[in-house]
């Protein structure tokens, strides 16, 4: 067993992204202020000194243009890292990322594949009102051709970039800024990790707390909560959002027989409508209750703070959530 | 009454036997494709590329073969050119497995990553990004191959364009920008998409030398593009290069063309770039008349092959419907 560190997601993610630009000349990382800026977010600052402008491009504000080229310069054999500062401005790229990179192949009749890497922040909680605080991973969850991951803990911050390197197809990587600072503790040898299934970041029996992304450390907390009424919860951290593990979120609600899923985005047509849905279609014989969800409120994001904590579920509202359910 | 060729490239017999021969096939495939599609083998969108076959042969004779091509929805004729086999064009087209994409992508989205060509795009300037990116990969990896981009003058007005531009020119990127300016964007005609009609003017704006050619003249295509091309090697950057063109038929098999007059068809029709290119190298004596009716012969045997090759195809098993979703090989 490999000694535990302390870290911070941004220094997992920056950890992460290092090693990949370290082991191998082909990757690249390119996006808005990644260079001299430092990354919007201080995730790449001093990558610009290290690897040089070559490797550390600063592009202008051309989300479709410089996304569309990240897919090209992978068509051309390269290993680009596509930064879209946040989720919000991916909405100018969608034409690129859903019209090229999930379609390419097919189109092609498998002859071109495209092995990009699209990292996106997505960041709800700072007061950043409407236009900047979106959850748009069902958008991209929706596309087949993508693989769609959430990095919802520190673990996969530090290596969910470098196995998603290795992906001969398209991986949109959603990242969370509110969670940059958050501390946690990681393997000292941490690194590549699995992309393909779902992970249980608390066994219990009680119920499953499906999730991903912020959703996770709010279920562990609510789950914390719950202990102490002597409820013991699953937390299944869903991290890859297509294709989605099935297998993984049958086999928890044949253990708990119970399952409310959290999310940050809109409610309807979402991924907590998606878990919900294949739930019913192959547990449904499993279930003691019906599936329930707590998402975001579906109003664009209010600024003031008591209203944004209002809009999204909190884990003293899992946990109340879960109480009644489990009274019912 | 042909006009002269204004162009001054010189071909030789053997290189003018081919050109002639790559236009009068695309322009006889094209036909042979709306006799299909009228007997309804084959659907979907189908937009014929009739009268702008000088900027197809003449742009991609200039290119060699680790040369990038990426191109529009009217992306037979540089299918063609670029070497892809007719057969599986058509094949693709009628939707059979035999195709070039498998049938997956039909007349659209034609691909064939053995003759670099990569599409066959349909969402306007959508491929302007992507083929800066391929010349970006190519600088990066020190390789010497250029990226061409094909695009019509709708393209033009859309944000990819522009951003394309931009970064192109600031990357400083070998990549040859060729706009077939056939003066409509669907039914729209240019004096009502664009501010600046002269296309190449808007160049100057990035950085990128730029020029424009008459685009129903094979040699000065020629000579335009040899210029493009020597630039692009010599500065290691961005060429953007404006074929004024003109297509004969309909947009696609459900346009009335309510939006031109007939008269003005039939007057691109007299700068024909064939018939000119064809009476070029018989006065010059580089082609007799018995040479071009070989190439005749022998474009109506190919295109024939092409839908007996296309009508022969085969289906691809229904089972077979969630393929080339993902990569089902390993990544390294």
């Amino acid at each position: 067993m490999s000694k535990m560190i302390k870290i911070t997601y941004r220094e997992a993610l920056k950890q992460a992204l290092r090693e990949a630009l370290q082991t191998d000349e082909k990757v690249f990382l390119m996006g808005e202020d990644v260079g001299r800026y430092g990354g919007a977010f201080a995730v790449s600052k001093g990558f610009l000194e290290e690897f040089g402008p070559d490797r550390i491009m600063d592009v202008p504000l051309s989300e479709s243009g410089f996304t569309g080229a990240g897919i090209g310069a992978a068509l051309g054999g390269m290993k680009p890292i596509v930064e879209v500062m946040t989720v919000n401005f991916s909405l100018l790229a969608m034409d690129q990322i859903i019209n090229n990179a999930s379609t390419l192949l097919h189109m092609s009749g498998g002859q071109v594949n495209v092995s990009v890497v699209i990292r996106m922040g997505c960041g709800i909680g700072s007061q950043l009102a409407a236009q900047h605080s979106h959850s748009w991973e069902p958008f991209y969850a929706h596309v087949p051709g993508l693989i769609v991951l959430s990095v919802g803990v520190h673990e996969d911050a530090r290596g969910m970039v470098l196995t998603a390197l290795k992906s001969p197809d398209p991986v949109i990587l959603f990242e969370y800024t509110s969670m940059l600072n958050m501390e946690g503790e990681i393997p000292e040898n941490s690194g590549e990790v699995d992309i393909s299934k779902a992970k249980v970041r608390r066994s219990g029996n009680d119920i499953s707390l499906i999730t991903y992304g912020t959703g996770v450390y709010k279920c562990l907390e609510a789950a914390a909560l719950l202990a102490e009424d002597g409820i013991d919860a699953e937390v299944l951290d869903l991290r890859v959002l297509r294709p989605m593990d099935e297998e993984s979120i049958l086999e928890s609600i044949s253990k708990t027989h119970r399952a409310l899923v959290v999310e940050d985005a809109w409610r309807s047509v979402s991924i907590s409508s998606e878990v919900s849905a294949r739930i019913m279609e192959k547990g449904f014989f499993e279930l003691d209750l019906p599936v329930e969800r707590l998402c975001g409120v579906e109003v664009p994001m209010p600024y003031p703070k008591h209203l944004e904590t209002a809009a999204l579920p909190q884990p003293m509202d899992i946990a109340d959530k879960v109480k009644k359910m489990l009274r019912s | 009454m042909q006009k002269k060729t204004v162009g001054k490239s010189k071909v030789s017999s053997k290189q003018g036997n081919k050109l002639l021969h790559q236009m009068m096939l695309i322009r006889r495939f094209e036909e042979k494709s709306a006799e299909a599609y009228t007997e309804t083998k084959i659907r979907g969108f189908l937009h014929l590329y009739s009268g702008e076959e000088a900027v197809a042969v003449g742009v991609t004779q200039a290119l060699g073969e680790n040369d990038n091509v990426l191109s529009t929805y009217r992306e037979h004729g540089h299918a063609i050119a670029k070497g892809l086999d007719p057969k599986t064009i058509m094949a693709e087209m009628y939707g059979k497995q035999e195709g070039c994409s498998k049938g997956r992508g039909g007349s659209m989205h034609l691909f064939d990553a053995s003759k670099k060509f990569f599409g066959g795009s349909a969402i306007v300037g959508g491929h302007l990004p992507l083929a800066v990116g391929m010349a970006l990969a190519s600088k990066k990896q020190n390789l010497d191959n250029i990226t061409c981009c094909f695009f019509g003058e709708g393209a033009g007005a859309e944000g990819e364009f522009h951003e394309s531009m931009n970064l192109a020119s600031l990357w400083k990127v070998p990549v040859l920008f060729v706009c077939e300016n056939n003066l409509y964007a669907m039914g729209t005609a240019i004096r009502f998409t664009h501010s600046i009609q002269e296309l190449e003017k808007r160049g100057d704006s990035y950085g990128i030398p730029s020029a424009s050619v008459d685009g129903m003249d094979l040699l000065a295509v020629m000579d335009a593009v040899k210029k493009a091309v020597s630039t692009i090697k010599k500065t290691g950057g961005p060429y953007f290069l404006v074929c004024n063109t003109y297509r004969f038929r309909a947009h696609s098999m459900f346009d009335a063309e309510l939006y031109r007059e007939k008269s003005e068809v039939e007057e691109w029709k007299k700068k024909d770039p064939i018939p000119k290119f064809r009476d070029y190298l018989l006065n010059a004596n580089l082609l007799s008349e018995k040479e071009v009716d070989a190439i005749e012969k022998s474009v109506e045997k190919e295109v024939d092959e092409a839908i007996d090759f296309a009508e022969n195809g085969t289906w691809e098993d229904i089972r077979d419907l969630t393929k080339f979703v993902y990569s089902e090989k390993e990544a390294e």
